[in-house]
């Protein structure tokens, strides 16, 4: 009888995990699709789902009226700059809250986290008068820069909660062991964190890379990032849903790519705390 | 050299002093152990002494100079941690190999220095491998490799044998043992058993509620105790405390009479009382006596076999010269 409950449950849960992945999955998928439809295939209705004249037609246009490598350039300089700039601030301060916590640490947490529910609009003038008179205005140092900071709280809490993980009893044996401060975490934190640090790193790219607003906001041609490549399709005066879905998928290709051949990494980072 | 000298030390957690003021001495070459009952401040003590933690007030001396402010990378100390602490991203060679490293060592003279460790512990077949591939006493070895290669003034073992199993234990009591006799370097071990306490070392320091109770030799602790407390906690089974008339009889508030000097008869005897549970350990027999009138229970040791059963009245004469006598202080008279 059990064996049969069972059986019968993992029929459910699995049909329920196939529906929700197909859910989610779809509009990517339809997207890619579309992106192979003519214009007027693409707005036709009833749509049409894999009878219609494939074509390459969009990609060759996007390619001729956009700079697509120097978009793709800007989006991993941004994503992978503000990643990188994150760690070097949030390796020693998740240490210091993990591991030489003081009386307000889980407050400066809380606090962190706190900033993540402002919506961003909300200071969208001050940064953008700030990057303008420091002219930093359609650069990718500024946006490298601000991302950073959009991101780190989320960065420092992950990697606190993995910090946490690790017994203090190892850190204390390389201060025994005539190590000092820098050493300590560069020799015997960080490696032990890596798989910590490498879901961090995997996550906080794709954050960077889908990261919209400011992106949009900050950029003009110059540093540009494929977010707002993709936004330059969507014109108000005419349909261009096939272009507009061929550049989103030149667009999110890069990152779809490296979270699939990532994916047990990020799943594992991001369950790291809650199994163990 | 490692001379260490504690100078009215005292520890603070938030309002909780753990240890009030003490002083202690340790000299050159000396095995001391702490010992004490769970919570005792033992491992806060060693812990000060690493600088893993700071004295809330007094100072701490080693080899003669002020170290109560310097970090622990720089006292000179090696310290064997009960987890062993490995780091489990390096191979034993370079866990051996880290303070070396950290000191700035060339990789020539390191890795003399880990072959030469690791064949004095028997873990030369083992270098290559990680930690998490190590059985538990082979941890434990790479532990105190990484502490002696360092060559340091004094070791700091904190409760390093008790996630062993017994036999494991034994033998590593001895290759411990033996260590100290082979380097001839202080070496400070904490503990809350009494057995690895006796068998090793040169000096004990008993400890309750962060006080020093008594600090000596083992065999002097055990024929000597300085009070009620030391009394009871050295030597296994317990020594025997009476109360009462009995004790007041020798003029003392408490006596106390070790299990081992006890004789014991089934015709006659000072004390009398009723055989409760006995424990067979094959050399010896201990017996547990209900009804004595003089305290709870009573605990002697039998040689060999006795041919009693749970239920007969017993006789015992404790021996007169082996009799501890306390007052009403809990501490030793005479």
């Amino acid at each position: 009888m059990a064996r049969a409950v069972t059986q019968k449950r993992k029929l459910i849960a699995t049909l329920a995990a196939w529906t929700i992945g197909m859910a989610i999955f779809f509009p990517i998928f339809w997207t890619i699709l579309t992106s192979f439809k003519t214009e007027a295939e693409a707005i036709s209705d009833p749509p049409s789902l894999f009878w219609f004249d494939w074509t390459l037609e969009n990609y060759g246009v996007v390619n001729e009226r956009s700079n697509y490598p120097l978009h793709f350039m800007n989006s991993v300089i941004i994503s992978v700059g503000s990643t990188v700039l994150g760690l070097i601030i949030a390796v020693p301060a998740a240490w210091s809250m993990a591991f030489v916590p003081g009386k307000r640490t889980k407050d400066v947490l809380m606090w962190m986290l706190s900033t993540k529910m402002l919506p961003p609009v909300g200071v969208l003038i001050p940064i953008y008068l700030i990057s303008r008179n420091l002219g930093v205005l359609d650069s990718r140092v500024a946006l490298v820069v601000v991302l950073t900071l959009i991101n780190l709280p989320i960065i420092v809490w992950m990697l606190y909660t993995y910090f946490k993980e690790i017994p203090g009893e190892i850190l204390e044996a390389a201060r025994m062991d005539g190590a000092t401060l820098k050493s300590e975490i560069l020799y015997v934190l960080t490696p032990m964190a890596v798989p910590g640090i490498a879901s961090t790193v995997l996550l906080n790219i794709i954050l960077a890379w889908n990261e919209a607003f400011w992106t949009l906001n900050l950029t003009a041609a110059k540093a540009a990032p494929l977010t707002a490549f993709i936004a330059s399709y969507s014109s108000p005066e005419g349909l261009f849903y096939a272009k507009l879905s061929a550049a989103s998928t030149m667009a999110i290709a890069p990152i779809l790519i490296m979270g699939w051949f990532s994916q047990k990494q990020l799943v594992r980072g991001l369950t790291f705390g809650a199994v163990k | 050299m490692g001379n260490i000298t504690l100078n009215q030390i005292t520890k603070k957690f938030g309002e909780v002093e753990v240890i009030p003021p003490l002083d202690l001495q340790i000299n050159d070459g000396e095995f001391v152990v702490f010992v004490g009952p769970s919570g005792c401040g033992k491992s806060t003590l060693m812990r000060l002494i690493a600088g893993l933690e700071d004295v809330t007030s007094g100072n701490i001396q080693i080899d003669g100079r002020d170290a109560t402010e310097t970090p622990p990378a720089k006292r000179g100390l090696a310290m064997v941690f009960q987890s062993y602490a490995l780091y489990p991203h390096m191979s034993v060679r370079k866990n051996i190999a880290f303070p070396l490293r950290m000191a700035g060592m060339s990789k020539e003279e390191q890795d003399a220095k880990v072959e030469a460790a690791a064949s004095v512990l028997n873990l030369s077949a083992y270098l290559d491998r990680r930690p998490g591939q190590l059985s538990g006493g082979q941890r434990q070895r790479v532990a105190i490799g990484r502490a002696i290669v360092r060559e340091p003034a004094a070791f700091l073992f904190d409760e390093p044998l008790s996630n062993l199993d017994a036999a494991l234990r034994v033998g590593m009591r001895m290759e411990i043992s033996e260590l100290h006799k082979k380097l001839a370097t202080t070496m400070i071990y904490v503990t809350h058993d009494q057995v690895e306490a006796m068998t090793m070392a040169d000096k004990i320091v008993v400890l309750q509620a962060g006080v020093i109770e008594q600090v000596g030799g083992p065999l002097e602790l055990y024929h000597r105790p300085r009070n009620t407390f030391v009394a009871g906690f050295i030597g296994s089974p317990k020594m025997n405390l009476i109360e009462g008339p009995e004790a007041a009889q020798h003029n003392a508030t408490t006596i106390g009479i070790r299990p081992e000097h006890i004789g014991v008869s089934t015709e006659s005897g000072t004390w009398k009382g009723r055989v409760g549970v006995s424990e067979h350990l094959g050399s010896d027999t201990f017996l547990h006596i209900h009804d004595t009138g003089l305290c709870d229970l009573m605990t002697v040791r039998v040689s060999g076999e006795m041919n009693v059963h749970h239920g007969d009245t017993i006789y015992m004469t404790p021996e007169a010269d082996k009799l501890h006598r306390f007052g009403p202080d809990g501490l030793r008279l005479d």
